[in-house]
């Protein structure tokens, strides 16, 4: 017998991802007939809710914005060879960044608004990702476990500030709203198909940063020492490669990345900060970027998928009232399990289920030459 | 002031046993290589599973059952994906994490109808205080009295067990057969595999435990300090337990001081809420929040000591064919 063949590049990077997501949503449906309602109602509700009307489609984008902002943050750092979960903390300590200089310069106009917030939220957000990425690269300190704990002295640190520091006299532990003029236009001001949804000019940056992850990850050197680092640690030190660097660089964009969903959410939309403004979206990011294979095409459509379930979720428990709108956090916990740490699980049944079709049509067991 | 001082201590053993025990659990599973980040979720699954039980049922033995497997089946799922699978480990557990917490609030709604949570538990299907022999008369005694009665009787049986289940912890460890394949296994699997001593059952074994100890974390959550369970009650305890495992060095005596420390953190951020300090004036309840997280990096970082994890913790273990 020869030794397992490996699988065309299609099954690896659609066949397998799409059943482990499918599996996931197969779960989430069996836990909505559990409780006697029908999956499939459910799902048709869902489905409506997040693209069946104009508003409801501006909610899923604005979602998938953020969202696709957080799963590049943690597919950047990943093509590193890094887990970053400190998404949700660089995200929360670049709002503080975002809003002081929004408030700061809202008596000017949007324009400048948009570009000081968005200039200081990738600072702090990279600032904040940098400092365990220092750690990991020179102290050796592994960047999961200080990742979480940065998540934790963030919620302090920005509870603490939002409390004390840039408090607004009169509202509890929020800051001042942005003034009138110098808030972000909303798409709905441009087309009335949007109207009522938070869709701002915001998810214009969403789609620049998925094209400039692309071309950094794929199409420039900087890209290819981060993969090199991130396949082999071993042969990128042999290459010449700076490990301390690449890092502190990977983890300086993940964490500038992260740190935009403060100006499409702290800035677009709620206009002021508030405490745990973040909402578990860094978190969001983890699904995201593994259902997208950390790929900037797999992140897009995983981000929108990811929208309409919250925006569709919301919908779901208006309308079923006894589906819960956590149906939509279970469905994130089996995407990540299924695509995150199990992704391999039908790796071996495929490969039987290849093997066996290939020795059927094409006679012996010749290696197959269009193999990736 | 001495009774302050009892009290404050009373409170921190309080609010160190869950960690305390998640902590231990934590503790068998890094020795054996399997980085666990998912101690919340399982404490939290747990949480939920001792408090349904035992509101539906109204014995708290049931609930605590319920709770241990629960705890059990998550982490049997975590030892599937890390040791069969070789899956990522730290995304495994945070898919533990959401999972508890999606899972909870979702099934919780669906029996209850409470927002999430469960209905309040009566007296008798908690776990009550334990009054130790002679507390009443001992107590009479000055100084020595109010530190037996109210410091060391009177708790629930959950916090006996976690303070037994640190030198039975140490104990089997540093002096049994299996504590040292344990301690190997954590090391260098190959070495142990080549003594013809199974990697994977070894693994299993300890993740076992690890789903033990977390699920009588969580059922101390809602059946002994509290009456019932809410949304998101274990705030993150599972990953303050964590950072005790490092901050201990992953030893059990270690984990013992660390999480009396980190109790008294929160037993401390409780009291000290608008105190003021002569000079320092008023210390911010984040700092003190903040501390166990701050301090754990700290010691990470080696600028105090190092903490240096089991060698082959997170690494998935091939066989040699």
């Amino acid at each position: 017998m020869s030794a397992r063949q490996p699988l065309p590049a299609w099954a690896t990077n659609v066949l397998m991802p799409a059943m482990n997501v499918l599996l996931a949503f197969i779960v989430g449906g069996l836990a909505v007939a559990v409780i006697g309602e029908n999956p499939l109602e459910a799902m048709r509700v869902l489905a409506y809710g997040a693209f069946g009307t104009g508003t409801g489609l501006g909610f899923t984008l604005h979602f998938a914005t953020s969202f696709i902002f957080t799963g590049l943050a943690v597919a950047v750092a990943f093509h590193a060879g890094l887990f970053n979960i400190g998404g949700e903390g660089q995200a929360y300590v670049a709002g503080l960044g975002a809003i002081v200089v929004a408030l700061w310069l809202d008596q000017t106009n949007w324009v400048f608004v948009l570009v000081g917030s968005t200039v200081a939220a990738m600072t702090l957000g990279a600032l904040w990702a940098i400092i365990p990425g220092y750690l990991q690269a020179k102290r050796g300190s592994h960047i999961v476990i200080t990742t979480i704990m940065f998540n934790f002295i963030a919620s302090a640190l920005m509870s603490y500030m939002l409390a004390q520091v840039i408090t607004n006299p009169g509202a509890n532990a929020e800051t001042r709203t942005i003034a009138e003029g110098a808030r972000l236009p909303l798409m709905a001001e441009y087309f009335d198909f949007f109207k009522y949804s938070p869709l701002n000019i915001t998810v214009i940056f969403g789609v620049l940063a998925l094209i400039f992850v692309y071309i950094l990850i794929w199409r420039t050197k900087l890209g290819f020492k981060i993969r090199t680092l991130g396949a082999n640690p071993d042969a990128a030190r042999y290459a010449g490669i700076s490990a301390l660097a690449i890092i502190i660089i990977a983890m300086a964009i993940s964490g500038a990345l992260a740190g935009l969903m403060a100006v499409n959410e702290a800035i677009g939309v709620q206009k002021r900060l508030t405490v745990g403004y973040v909402h578990g979206f860094g978190f969001v990011g983890i699904a995201v970027a593994f259902m997208g294979r950390a790929h900037p095409v797999g992140i897009a459509l995983a981000a929108i998928l990811f929208g309409a379930l919250y925006q569709g979720g919301q919908e779901l428990a208006f309308v079923m009232p006894n589906v819960p709108s956590e149906l939509v956090v279970v469905i994130q916990a089996l995407v990540i399990l299924f695509s995150g740490a199990m992704d391999e699980m039908f790796k071996p049944a495929l490969e039987r289920i290849f093997h066996a079709f290939r020795s059927s049509s094409g006679g012996d067991d010749s290696p197959d030459a269009k193999g990736a | 002031m001495y009774n302050d001082i009892i009290l404050i201590l009373d409170s921190s053993v309080r609010l160190a046993v869950p960690i305390l025990l998640a902590c231990l659990a934590g503790l068998y599973s890094e020795r054996s290589g399997i980085v666990d980040i998912g101690l919340e979720g399982k404490m939290l699954g747990a949480a939920f599973a001792a408090a349904a039980v035992a509101a539906l049922t109204g014995n708290v033995w049931y609930g605590m059952l319920a709770a241990i497997g629960v705890s059990t089946s998550m982490s049997m799922l975590h030892a599937f994906a890390s040791i069969n699978l070789r899956g990522n480990q730290p995304i495994s557990g945070v898919a533990l994490n959401f999972l508890a917490l999606g899972a909870t609030a979702f099934i919780g709604q669906a029996l209850f109808r409470r927002g999430g949570s469960t209905p309040n538990l009566p007296k008798e299907s908690r776990f009550g205080p334990i009054e130790l022999p002679f507390a009443q008369e001992i107590g009479q005694i000055p100084v020595i009295g109010l530190l037996y009665e109210q410091l060391i009787s009177g708790h629930s049986i959950i916090v006996y067990f976690a303070f037994i289940a640190v030198p039975i912890t140490a104990w089997v460890l540093m002096s049994t057969r299996f504590g040292l394949r344990l301690r190997a296994v954590g090391e260098n699997p190959t070495a142990l595999d080549t003594a013809g001593i199974s990697v994977f059952l070894l693994r299993y074994q300890a993740l076992a435990i690890t789903g033990v100890l977390c699920g009588i974390a969580g059922a101390y959550l809602s059946t002994a300090q509290g009456a019932s369970f809410s949304e998101n009650m274990t705030a993150g305890r599972g990953f303050i337990a964590l950072a005790a495992l490092i901050f201990a060095k992953w030893k059990p005596w270690n984990a013992l001081w660390t999480c009396l420390l980190f109790g008294a953190l929160s037993a401390a951020q409780i009291r000290l809420q608008g105190v003021e300090f002569p000079i320092i004036g008023e210390v911010p309840v984040q700092l003190i929040q903040a501390a166990p997280y701050v301090l754990t990096v700290i010691l990470l970082a080696g600028f105090i000591g190092r903490a240096i994890p089991p060698k082959a913790v997170g690494l998935p273990y091939v066989k040699e064919r």
